[in-house]
């Protein structure tokens, strides 16, 4: 019991401390685990050190339940939307890096078996560090954003029939702790018959017994209960999975997949989700711990060489296909730069690959450190690109300045030119007041200029682009990048920039609350305004007179921003802190009160000759 | 045959009985447009051109509206002064309301005997009405007096009724072309010109 507590206080420990530090130093939680791997392995700390190996096998199912959480996930419609980029793009990206790879590995000597399943999981990327740093950047909904997305879509599935595959190529029996399965023991076709059986079996009884036995326990109301279920389903999967030798990781996909549509989809994700986030924690802490760095530090100018190499492949086979697909070169480069590290699928294929002996345990070790390796290089990748690359080969942060128009300063600067903001601008141009624009899409950007635009492209939270975009000269900077980015903008601006007078766009009373609290005075609710419309015309089609319905929708706008003025005093009251959705109800009703109290549907006497009516005829009588 | 144009606003016709009275006999005619100012442009954000081509298609305009504070309500203000244009219905080339018949449909809370020299208001509804008479006449229009429903506060059901049938006799009989204009511009109000025989 101490000696597990020990450990446990070790593993966690060493989380806690370095997956902060290494998020902070912009590498992603997986590289944070990774290091805390690292330090408390047997070369650096010495904490841990055979009993890693064990803990691995303990933690490798973290990965079963991620795929069950990806198969959740995977909705068919998202899919089918983009079948023809995770099709095409995905399919490229995957088959030509494993045959490249993996062809370069087979004419170094390793036999095609061991050189394919090299190739293959050398071709997968990290989804946690790629699409991470596109959210941060706030490029998801670029082309550059979307094929990547694409592409590690069709990685994430692919590792399913990749992990089907590998026991076919394997060279030696699957190391197993107790005697073989009597599975193993049947002739091939039987075998594949009762693997058959098995997927079978998954898709029949998560249809038709798993959801009526869901919805029992859920009618017990025992939270708890339900977690154990969600545990207990993924658990007697893999087991089963385990059973006729295919890889639990499939057949938890598989139903997750089929529970996709179920009503119980989002509480088995949220009660799966923390394990599955410590297991891969751990997974990942345990590859850092049994990565050899005798052997590394033995060879360190191989291992570098190597992962360079191999990432210099992949990036050219990305840039390859992004050109082939259409992608402008700023978008490609944000492409290939984002996604040419080997991502942490790898591991979980290496680990398996060790498992079926595929490889030796040498190679395994250099395979892991270079994968480890270009990991930690991506995130200095991205900034090269970013700061080196682009700014002299894509699209300009700013644009070649002609001769005749040295200096032409706008008075407004719109940061953010999507759907909000570009409406905006349309309606300040057709006014005859021109713009500055900044954006971080670069075909939008290099579109707009066509158009004539004024337009810097990059991070409008980054004070050097305000800076060159004139915000000194300027009269107002309009903020409709997207609301979460909102805050930092307005620091900046405040502090650099104070006398800009800011005008933005936030998504609800929430984000409207927060921006007043950095003393934002201009605040433009992207909801309020539409619901309003919307409710003027319902009044309209109930038969309310259209000028009534205009002034009851324009009074209640007032009302309601007057109303947020003051809830928003209210709001620090409070104490202490109320979670979420407790919050949102406490303010529905503080709202619903306050309507209550001031009846912002009050009429005017004016033009009512009915109540005059009623006056006379009383002083009459 | 004239085409009338009833151009009509009441900012709260929910509220107003004499007014729906009056609406619910306005006859049906090919030559009778009836436009709703206030359902029309409930933002008072008059479309000039449209209503100006409207105008145009018509020979007799009838601008219809309860009398408030000795005037016109907003949006008609508005309508007049976005559609009386100059270089359209005033000024140099202003010649698009030249010929035209303009005269107003009212109600009004007070009745005859308070729009009189020696009534609660002073003065005739001929005196308030100066203004509009003076832009009628100024864009080259034949200005005639007011049908105008009085003391509508006061009056029963069946009085009003009586009112909006007389209202409906003489849009049509503009319309029919069995009334003329021009034997009107004498009269105190248009009301004179379909008598009711009890």
């Amino acid at each position: 019991m101490v000696n597990f507590l020990a450990d446990a206080v070790v593993y966690l420990g060493a989380a806690v401390v370095c997956v902060p530090i290494a998020k902070r130093l912009g590498m992603g939680s997986v590289l944070g685990y990774l290091l805390a791997g690292i330090i408390i392995g047997p070369f650096v700390l010495g904490f841990i050190g055979e009993e890693g190996k064990d803990i691995m096998h303990f933690a490798e199912f973290g990965v079963v339940m991620m795929l069950f959480l990806v198969g959740l996930e995977l909705e068919p419609s998202l899919f089918w939307r983009m079948r023809k980029q995770v099709l095409g793009l995905g399919s490229m990206q995957v088959g030509l890096t494993a045959l490249v790879i993996g062809g370069t590995a087979w004419a170094m000597g390793f036999t095609w078996q061991a050189a394919l399943a090299t190739g293959l999981a050398f071709s997968m990327s990290s989804t946690a560090i790629a699409l991470q740093s596109l959210k941060e950047k706030g490029l998801m909904s670029t082309n550059a954003g979307k094929s990547s997305f694409a592409v590690l879509l069709f990685q994430d599935i692919a590792v399913i029939p990749i992990l089907a595959l590998l026991p076919l190529m394997a060279t030696a029996p699957m190391e197993r702790s107790g005697e073989g399965h009597w599975v193993d023991t049947l002739p091939g076709w039987q075998h594949t018959l009762a693997v058959f059986a098995a997927v079978g079996a998954v898709i029949v009884l998560g249809r038709y017994v798993v959801v009526p036995f869901l919805r029992v326990v859920a009618g017990t109301r025992l939270r708890e209960l339900f977690v154990a279920s969600s545990l207990l389903l993924v658990v007697c999967i893999a087991l089963l999975m385990d059973t006729v030798g295919l890889s639990p990781a499939l057949g938890t996909f598989l139903a997750g997949v089929v529970l996709a549509n179920s009503e119980f989809k989002h509480e088995l994700e949220s009660d799966l989700d923390p394990f599955k986030g410590l297991l891969l924690g751990l997974f990942f802490m345990a590859v850092g711990a049994s990565i050899n760095f005798e052997l590394i530090s033995n060879a360190p100018g191989m291992i570098l060489g190597l992962t360079v190499s191999v990432m210099v492949v992949k990036i050219a086979l990305l840039l390859g296909i992004g050109r082939r697909y259409g992608l402008s070169l700023d978008q490609n480069m944000i492409f290939g730069a984002g996604l040419g590290q080997v991502g942490e699928f790898a591991f979980v294929l290496l680990a398996f690959i060790a498992q079926l002996r595929i490889l030796d345990a040498t190679m395994l070790d250099t395979l892991m450190a270079i994968t480890a390796l270009s990991m930690t290089l991506t995130p200095l990748l991205m900034l090269v690109n970013e700061k080196l690359v682009l700014p002299r080969f894509g699209t300009l942060q700013q644009e070649a300045k002609e001769a005749d128009e040295v200096d032409v300063k706008h008075k407004v600067i719109i940061a953010g030119f999507g759907h909000f903001g570009s409406t905006l601008g349309r309606l300040l141009r057709a006014n005859g007041v021109e713009t500055t624009v900044l954006d971080s899409d670069s075909d939008q950007v290099d579109l707009l200029r066509k158009l004539g635009f004024k337009v810097f492209y990059g991070d409008a939270t980054r004070h050097e682009l305000l800076e060159a975009a004139g915000a000194h000269q300027a009269e107002v900077l309009v903020c409709a990048i997207t609301p979460e980015a909102a805050p930092a903008l307005v620091e900046m601006a405040h502090k650099h920039f104070p006398h800009l007078k800011l005008y933005v766009r936030s998504r609800n009373r929430y984000d409207a609350y927060d921006l007043m609290d950095q003393g934002v005075l201009h605040i433009y609710r992207e909801t309020l305004d539409t619901s309003i419309r919307m409710g003027v015309d319902v009044l309209r089609e109930l038969g309310y007179r259209g000028h009534t319905a205009q002034r009851a929708g324009q009074n209640f706008r007032k009302y309601d921003i007057a109303a947020l003025k003051k809830l928003a005093g209210l709001r620090h009251d409070k104490g202490a802190y109320v979670a979420g959705a407790k919050e949102s109800i406490a303010e529905q009703e503080r709202l619903i009160r306050s309507d209550a109290e001031h009846d912002p549907a009050h009429s005017e006497h004016a033009w009512n000759s009915e109540e005059m009516r009623n006056m006379v005829n009383k002083s009459a009588s | 045959m004239p085409r009338i144009l009833i151009l009509f606003a009441h900012p709260r016709l929910e509220k107003s009985r004499a007014n729906r009275a009056l609406l619910q006999r306005v006859p049906e005619h090919k030559n009778i447009t009836f436009r709703d100012l206030y359902e029309a442009y409930p933002d008072l954000n008059v479309d000039v051109r449209h209503e100006q081509a409207l105008v145009a298609a018509h020979d007799i305009l009838v601008l219809h509206h309860p009398f408030y504070w000795y005037s016109v309500p907003p949006l008609l203000k508005q309508w007049i002064d976005l559609v009386y244009s100059f270089g359209w219905a005033y000024g140099p080339n202003g010649t698009a309301l030249k010929g035209k018949t303009c005269f107003h449909a009212i109600t009004t809370g007070g009745n005859e005997q308070a729009y009189s020299a020696g009534g609660f208001h002073g003065h005739t509804l001929h005196d308030f009405m100066l203004p509009l008479e003076r832009t009628a006449t100024l864009c080259g229009m034949n200005w005639l007096p007011p049908f105008a429903v009085q003391g509508s506060n006061r009056m029963g059901d069946a009085e009003l009724e009586l009112a909006a049938f007389q209202y409906a006799r003489l849009l049509s009989g503009l319309a029919d072309d069995t009334i003329d204009p021009a034997t009107l511009a004498t009269l105190e109000r248009l009301n004179e010109a379909v008598p009711i025989t009890r």
